[in-house]
């Protein structure tokens, strides 16, 4: 078995001969599945995240709950800024489309199963990043930068232009579904009290958060992830290895979007308020600050930044009412804070906390290596 | 075959060179090669050919109705001054550079409406001038890159981390594993690129380019910015890797180009100047006044010693 393990690091001839010899073992064998890895991973994710909800406040419930909009949003958008290259000013639009698509969907007579909601609201925002993503491709930097931005800026000016449907101003109010009569008696059975909506909910997104995380974690190791990077790295001599660079960024995009239409589903019923407020360009840069604090392209990096900026804003809004500004003026020192954290990040730490970490640990392996040659 | 019907050939073209290595007489200890993942392809027509190329940036004319062929069992130099047009010639080649004029065909068949990404596909591969790696993929990461048309599982076995994905993948790095391995490589699979010599990043690239096993290899300045001992050993690689497909090599170091190419075409000016075997170039007059013509006589075709000077 540790035998497995190394093996994953070191890519030589020998890992047909394990395959090939039984007893080297079924764990061994398992291991090297990817799908394996990865199920196993965010299975015991789930459990320690169940641990954490069922032991800590309903405040800190609550925001648990919040990260869950957050992760897979920011894990799609490290995917594609950190992988691809392509920077997008546009995903907080995007989570407004399947937070809209959601809201609406919830606000019929007889709504759809919800399971079937949150497939069409990450459809529809994966279908408009399809159609973003066309454009994107042949868009560099400041440009793809400014294209994005108009997305930010105009998909809520849609939410006030077809105010019968989509609220205008004020917005649409959800009501969030509620656990199956099933899920809602087990839980009470095994933690002894009943489950409240807010912990159903922050469940309900965590499994939707690791979900994400799973399948994102699934293309990064993969010929997907590898094809990416490439043309991140080297469009000319991503083509003539034969990738087909608009396709890849396309697929990235679309990826991405997908993503956030989770993300955005989760925030309409988090929130319960689809509003275009939700939705303004600073929930688009509040993404982006995670991921480079986190580390570019990684999805641990994704849900490091995603937990600093969830918990650091509540922290300086009330560091700021303390400090003696008025409620509004208190609301503005998260947006500041951000931008400082970033600038530091930026300067200190440009490959994120994820990155400066691993790079620190292969540049000794590195070195060691050299070492060992000489 | 085809017509023959390049103009400055001057009968000189005769492929079959004295020295002309085939598959007998290689002894590299390297030479263990990847295995051909393109059974059925060969059917003897082999064969590129570029007629009347013209391409015009702007004023300027970076080629000027060149023509040039090569087949499979040889290497055909392509040598000229800086900026002569010979990574032009490439860019056209590879799809990249629309040519103004001109026509190219590719195993008997022309390449009309040639994209990029559509080359490795057609058995053509390339190395790039300077390295061209991609810096954030271990060099192993990076050859498999190379197989990128070879890959068989789909996105949904990938999204899914189904079997067949990863199945697929380990085919990949094997395959890659044992081009880096013929290039003497394999000890750097898990390392980055930037943090290698620059020769080794060379031979890496060498590495991406081959583990296709293209019938057409097109080599930009391989030998740029590599030792001696080294270059030795890319003329050695190169002489082998005639046997398995054609060829062109671009390159300034003209004790490579002389002691490998069957043939050469030079180019001045996006003219082709001259074309024939290494020792008619060395002898043509056309192609001293050339080099002669170009103030930091770089070229070193008189001495054939020169430093690699790259950008
Ligand atoms: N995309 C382009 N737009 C305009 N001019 C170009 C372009 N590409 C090349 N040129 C010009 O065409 C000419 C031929 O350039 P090319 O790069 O093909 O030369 P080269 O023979 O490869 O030179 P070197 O030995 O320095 O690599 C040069 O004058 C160059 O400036
Ligand atoms: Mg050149």
């Amino acid at each position: 078995m540790s035998d497995a393990l190394t093996q994953t690091n070191k890519p030589d001839e020998k890992s047909l001969a394990t395959e090939g010899s039984p007893q080297s073992g079924r764990a061994g064998g398992l291991l090297r599945s990817t799908l394996v890895r990865h199920v196993g991973l965010m299975l015991l994710a789930l459990v320690g995240i169940s641990l954490l909800l069922e032991t800590v406040s309903p405040f800190r419930v609550s925001q648990l709950g919040e990260l869950t909009y957050f992760i897979p949003a920011v894990a799609g958008l490290t995917v594609l800024t950190g992988l691809n290259g392509q920077i997008s000013l546009g995903h907080g639009a995007l989570m407004a489309v399947a937070a809209y698509t959601t809201s609406v969907l919830l606000d019929q007579e007889s709504p759809l199963p919800f399971a079937l909601i949150i497939l069409i609201a990450v459809a529809i925002t994966a279908l408009v990043g399809a159609l973003v993503g066309a454009a994107a491709a042949r868009l560099h930097g400041p440009y793809l930068a400014g294209a994005t931005l108009a997305l930010a800026v105009g998909v809520p000016g849609l939410a006030l232009y077809f105010e019968e449907t989509l609220g205008g101003e004020q917005g649409l109010s959800v009501s969030p579904p509620r656990a199956s009569p099933n899920f809602a008696t087990f839980m009470a059975d095994v933690t002894g009290e009943s489950l409240s909506g807010q912990k159903f909910t922050a469940y309900l997104g965590w499994a939707l958060s690791l979900l994400v995380l799973l399948l994102l974690s699934n293309l990064v190791v993969s010929r997907y992830g590898r094809t990416w990077r490439a043309v991140r790295d080297d469009e000319v001599a991503a083509e003539l290895a034969g990738i087909n660079l608009g396709r890849a960024r396309v697929l990235a995009f679309v990826v991405s979007a997908a993503c956030a239409g989770v993300g955005g589903v989760m925030i309409a019923i988090i929130t319960r308020l689809t509003a275009p407020t939700t939705f303004t360009l600073v929930l688009s840069i509040t993404l982006l600050v995670a991921i480079v604090i986190g580390g570019l392209g990684s999805l641990v990096g994704a849900i490091i930044g995603s937990l600093i900026v969830v918990f650091l804003r509540p922290f300086v809004t009330d560091l700021g009412a303390e400090g003696g500004l008025n409620a509004a003026q208190a609301a503005n020192v998260a947006p500041l804070v951000f931008g400082i954290v970033l600038i530091l990040v930026m300067l200190l730490a440009p490959r994120g906390l994820v990155g400066s970490v691993r790079f620190a640990y292969l540049t000794r392996q590195a070195a060691r290596q050299a070492k060992a040659q000489r | 075959m085809q017509q023959q019907q390049v103009p400055p050939e001057g009968g000189a073209g005769s492929a079959d060179r004295p020295g002309s290595t085939q598959l007998g007489t290689d002894s590299e200890p390297g030479s263990r090669r990847v295995e051909t993942g393109s059974g059925g392809r060969a059917s003897g027509g082999q064969r590129f050919e570029a007629s009347g190329i013209t391409v015009r940036f702007g004023g300027l004319t970076a080629l000027n109705d060149v023509s040039l062929h090569v087949e499979q069992g040889e290497v055909l130099g392509v040598i000229g001054p800086n900026g002569a047009g010979k990574t032009t010639l490439f860019n056209v080649v590879c799809g990249f550079t629309k040519p103004n004029e001109g026509s190219l065909t590719w195993r008997g068949e022309p390449l009309v409406g040639l994209r990029p990404h559509k080359l490795a596909g057609l058995g053509i591969a390339r190395t790039l001038q300077g390295v061209g790696l991609f810096a954030g993929l271990t060099v192993v990461e990076n050859v498999m890159t190379g197989l990128h048309a070879h890959a068989k599982a789909g996105f949904l076995s990938a999204l899914l981390a189904l079997p067949k994905s990863d199945r697929d993948e380990r085919v990949l790095k094997e395959r890659a594993m044992a081009a880096l391995d013929s290039v003497g490589a394999a000890g750097y699979a898990g390392r980055y690129p930037g943090s290698l010599p620059y020769p080794v990043q060379k031979r890496v690239a060498l590495a991406r380019a081959l583990v296709l096993e293209p019938d057409l290899l097109l080599l930009d300045e391989p030998a740029g910015g590599v030792g001696h001992d080294d270059m030795d050993e890319l003329g050695e690689t190169i002489r082998h890797l005639s046997g398995r497909m054609a060829v062109m090599l671009v390159e300034h170091h003209m004790d490579l180009v002389m002691s490998v190419c069957d043939r050469i075409t030079v180019l001045d000016f996006g003219k082709v100047i001259a074309n024939g075997t290494p020792a008619e170039i060395r002898e043509n007059p056309q192609v001293l006044a050339a080099y002669l013509g170009d103030e930091d006589d770089d070229s070193g075709l008189a001495d054939a010693d020169s430093s690699p000077q790259e950008a």
